[in-house]
């Protein structure tokens, strides 16, 4: 088998990867790239993002604002040096997409217009109308493609990190359209595979979005840092979970209940000004409250009987009909579009039924500020990784901005391991990979008669993840949803495959994705059941208060034969010490 | 031959699927499913529960389910559709029949090849090649909102395919560059902060440009984000007669 040899590897070809191959590229032109992506990398699932990306920019803001709000927001459990970086590299990165030709909106006069959004003081959300994940993955996709020494794989699936002599050196993939399994060489790897919202029944997450990374990493002995922490988005639309853009509460939409009152007003969130008072809709109040603070409020509206039922779950009503034809259509057009198609609902007349979904992991690949994992020459970045910026809650437009500062933070780090370590295995990372390679091929050939299906371990998987680790978790819960993990483990040795063909075999492809998937739920399942106090997205019902005093740290959950070991690393406080979360005041 | 055993209640709709598996098959075959009909069901659900519940085999590409990663393009019932944006109360109850989408070479069952649009993008330059470098000290390309206009619609394009499945051109000659390509390239064209709209009007404007299509139109009707792809290429035509009678008339003038 020859084995082609890259400077720098990258596993996932969205925001992040896209960022680090070019950041790469531009740095130093003889280097050699590889993108490895399991789809054509525009189908990434940064292309879902709709509301916008933080940055300062205009002269009423501040990077102290912006820090302060991201730290507030994660209720201090980011690391405060991550964020300072994050915050100051911010605008350089969006106004280096701008010059890429990404479409953001503009002001009459030209410049950049921003948007407000959740838990942001001041307007700084840049944005491309309310498809801004999208314009900017194609933006960066497209400039990538003028770059000679960057490689890509589309439509290759990594199921494994290759260490050898105690550095990460390469990936074992299987080629979609052929069935081979390929060893890649990389001086230095870079996970960029995204989060794993499939692990949960209800997502905004795509298809493809099954924590491969997160998996990869941690079974390579990389722990999975702050995993408890999973976002409810708190507008999805009931039945698919397609997201309900944030960018609807910052031009001004509003919450109601089954009675018609923006209950947010009820939930320490503030108190409504009316929507025709030019001061609607007021920053870091109400309706731009933090998402989980926003999603944890529909949970006691709920318990309260005060929501509305239907076949495809409960809801409140989110709506923007005040804003008007000229002004829906102007700046969240997809919206309107989205809720006509899949709810059948045109928002310019009538409310969007809406409901809390689960939308994003701030946990991840435990990463330093330069994306570095402990793994010499294995980088993370993007959802895939945690950093952490983001501590126990992320601000809405945060992350698209974060898989551009840390994409490119990536490809610069590894790029410099790959020329510090131009020596590569090549031999040993084949031998390595021979067993695995036999059990993928005799899968092919023979199939596997086993007695589990994989849509019903899965389902089993996400019912489980719903009701153990949802918007509020206790013990009794938790303990049980650990259980069912276990027996998940067991069961999945035996999982039936069907399709013997080598030829775009996807159940064997959602065979390996399930194994990751595992894999990340167990990481979040032991580090909620760890962490005995209420933080950001991680509440506790039998301990509601936050506990700065046992869990001001981070968890870090590896891997091991039985359940996984949770560690606990400090926070880094550089300016901001923990206070208490305020909104509406 | 394949039929559902697993036992539905309620209304059913019926999907005849095109299978094609190269590795031991020569000639693609029809399956016929009887799939769960739900009023609030897009045609990849049922595609969804086909691979879940009865045969796990089946072969496609899907993603974000909501009409932006373009992946799930397929022929229903002829035409060229995102399978994640179309209802099955679309046709109820008649049978649908699903295929790979047209014109492009068939991987397996509804996966088609699209590496030939890849590598047109790459020949189009669908890329910012800056008229003015500037630094990003120097901050942001002034850009009005009138400038952004001329050419935003022309980036919403989700490289799903359909244009070049409803392409009579493209079907009989794969060598055109086809809607969508032709398309991104207008799309940089028209940008305020780009310079090379000349470099790219040469391969626009050749055989393999806007003077192969023949203006049938129905790239811009399949089109599922309204971009209007023949729009852009009729403009690309209109832009292409003008320079080339302005060389004729004034060849001093600029081109």
């Amino acid at each position: 088998m020859s084995i082609p040899v890259y400077d720098v590897l990258i596993v996932g070809g969205g925001g992040a990867g896209l960022r680090a191959a070019i950041a790469v590229a531009q740095a130093d032109p003889t280097q050699r790239v590889a993108v490895v992506s399991k789809v054509y990398p525009m189908r990434s699932h940064t292309v879902s993002a709709e509301g916008g990306a933080a940055g300062v920019i205009k002269d009423n803001d501040s990077a102290e604002d912006h820090c302060n709000d991201t730290i507030g927001g994660g209720d201090w459990l980011a690391d405060q040096d991550a964020v300072e970086a994050f915050v100051e590299e911010a605008p350089k990165e969006l106004i280096q997409l701008e010059h890429w030709g990404c479409p953001w909106n503009r002001e009459a006069d030209g410049s950049v217009a921003v948007r407000p959004f959740g838990g942001m003081k001041i307007q700084r959300t840049w944005f491309a109308s309310d498809k801004t994940g999208f314009h900017m993955l194609h933006t960066l996709f497209q400039t990538s493609q003028q770059f000679d020494p960057v490689t890509r794989y589309d439509e290759h699936f990594v199921f494994d990190l290759l260490v050898h002599d105690g550095r990460c050196q390469g990936v074992a993939c299987i080629e979609l359209k052929t069935g081979e399994v390929r060893i890649i060489a990389g001086r230095s790897v870079i996970l960029c595979t995204g989060g794993g919202g499939r692990i949960f029944p209800f997502t905004t997450n795509a298809a493809i979005k099954t924590g491969d990374g997160m998996g990869l990493a941690y079974r390579a002995g990389v722990g999975l840092k702050d995993m408890e922490f999973v976002q409810y988005h708190p507008t999805g639309l009931p039945g698919t979970g397609i997201l309900i853009t944030e960018a609807a509460r910052g031009e001004g939409g509003i919450l109601l209940n089954k009675d018609g009152r923006r209950y947010l007003q009820d939930h320490d969130l503030g108190s409504p000004l009316e929507v025709s008072d030019p001061r609607h809709p007021q920053l870091k109040s109400m309706e731009l409250g933090p998402r989980d603070r926003l999603s944890q409020a529909f949970y006691w509206e709920r318990e309260a009987g005060n929501v509305f039922t239907s076949d495809d779950g409960d809801y409140v009503h989110l709506d923007v009909t005040h804003l008007g034809e000229k002004k829906i259509n102007k700046r969240i057009p997809f919206v309107r579009d989205t809720a006509l198609k899949y709810v059948g609902v045109d928002c310019v007349k009538e409310p969007i039924p809406v409901r809390p979904v689960v939308h994003y992991m701030m946990g991840g690949v435990d990463t330093d500020i330069d994306a570095a994992t402990s793994l010499p020459g294995l980088y993370a970045a993007g959802e895939c990784a945690c950093v952490s910026i983001n501590g126990a809650n992320r601000l809405g437009s945060n992350s698209l901005t974060e898989l551009l500062v840390f994409g490119k933070r990536a490809g610069m780090g590894a790029a410099a391991f790959a020329k510090a370590n131009p020596e590569v295995a090549v031999d040993a990372l084949a031998a390595q990979v021979g067993d695995k390679a036999a059990r993928l091929k005799s899968l092919y050939s023979e199939g596997r008669e086993g007695e589990a299906s994989i849509a019903s371990i899965r389902r089993t998987l996400t019912s489980a993840m719903e009701t153990g680790a949802g918007i509020y978790r206790d013990q009794a819960r938790l303990d049980a949803l650990c259980e069912t993990l276990r027996e998940i483990k067991a069961r999945i040795k035996d999982l039936r495959i069907t399709d013997r063909s080598k030829t775009f075999n996807t159940q064997l492809v959602q065979a390996l994705e399930l194994e990751f998937m595992v894999d990340a739920a167990e990481a979040v399942a032991f580090s909620a059941s760890a962490r005995k106090e209420s933080r950001g997205a991680h509440q506790r019902l039998d301990f509601k208060e936050r506990d700065d005093g046992a869990f001001l740290k981070h968890s870090v959950a590896f891997k091991s034969d039985g359940d996984p070991r949770i560690d606990y690393k400090d926070v880094s406080i550089t300016k901001w010490p923990p206070a208490e979360r305020v909104y509406g005041k | 031959m394949a039929s559902s055993a697993t036992k539905i209640e309620g209304k059913t709709v019926t999907l005849e699927i095109f299978r094609y598996q190269p590795d031991d098959e020569t000639e693609p075959r029809y399956d016929t499913f009887e799939v769960p009909y739900r009023e609030d069901w897009v045609v990849l659900d049922a595609i969804n529960w086909i691979k879940d519940e009865v045969d796990g085999s089946l072969s496609y590409r899907w993603s974000c389910r909501m009409g932006v990663c373009g992946s799930c393009g397929m022929m229903v019932n002829g035409e060229p559709k995102l399978t994640c944006a179309v209802f099955l109360r679309d046709y109820y109850p008649k049978p649908m029949r699903i295929e790979p989408l047209e014109h492009f070479p068939v991987t397996r069952d509804l996966v088609i090849n699209m590496d030939d649009f890849m590598g047109k993008m790459e020949k189009l330059q669908t890329w910012i090649v800056p008229k003015e470098p500037r630094t990003i000290e120097e901050g942001e390309y002034r850009q009005t909102p009138r400038q952004l206009a001329d050419y935003k619609q022309y980036t919403m394009c989700i490289n799903c395919m359909l244009c070049y499945s409803a392409c009579p051109v493209y079907g009989l000659d794969s060598s055109f560059l086809g809607p969508a390509a032709l398309t991104l390239g207008r799309r940089y064209s028209l940008d305020s902060r780009d310079g090379a709209k000349d470099e790219r009007a040469e391969l626009i404007q050749s055989d393999e440009g806007v003077w192969s299509c023949t203006f049938v139109g129905e790239c811009s009707r399949v089109c599922p984000k309204n971009v209007d792809p023949a729009g852009a290429i009729q403009a690309g035509k209109v832009e292409g007669t003008v320079d080339m009678m302005k060389s004729m008339l004034m060849p001093w003038g600029r081109k």
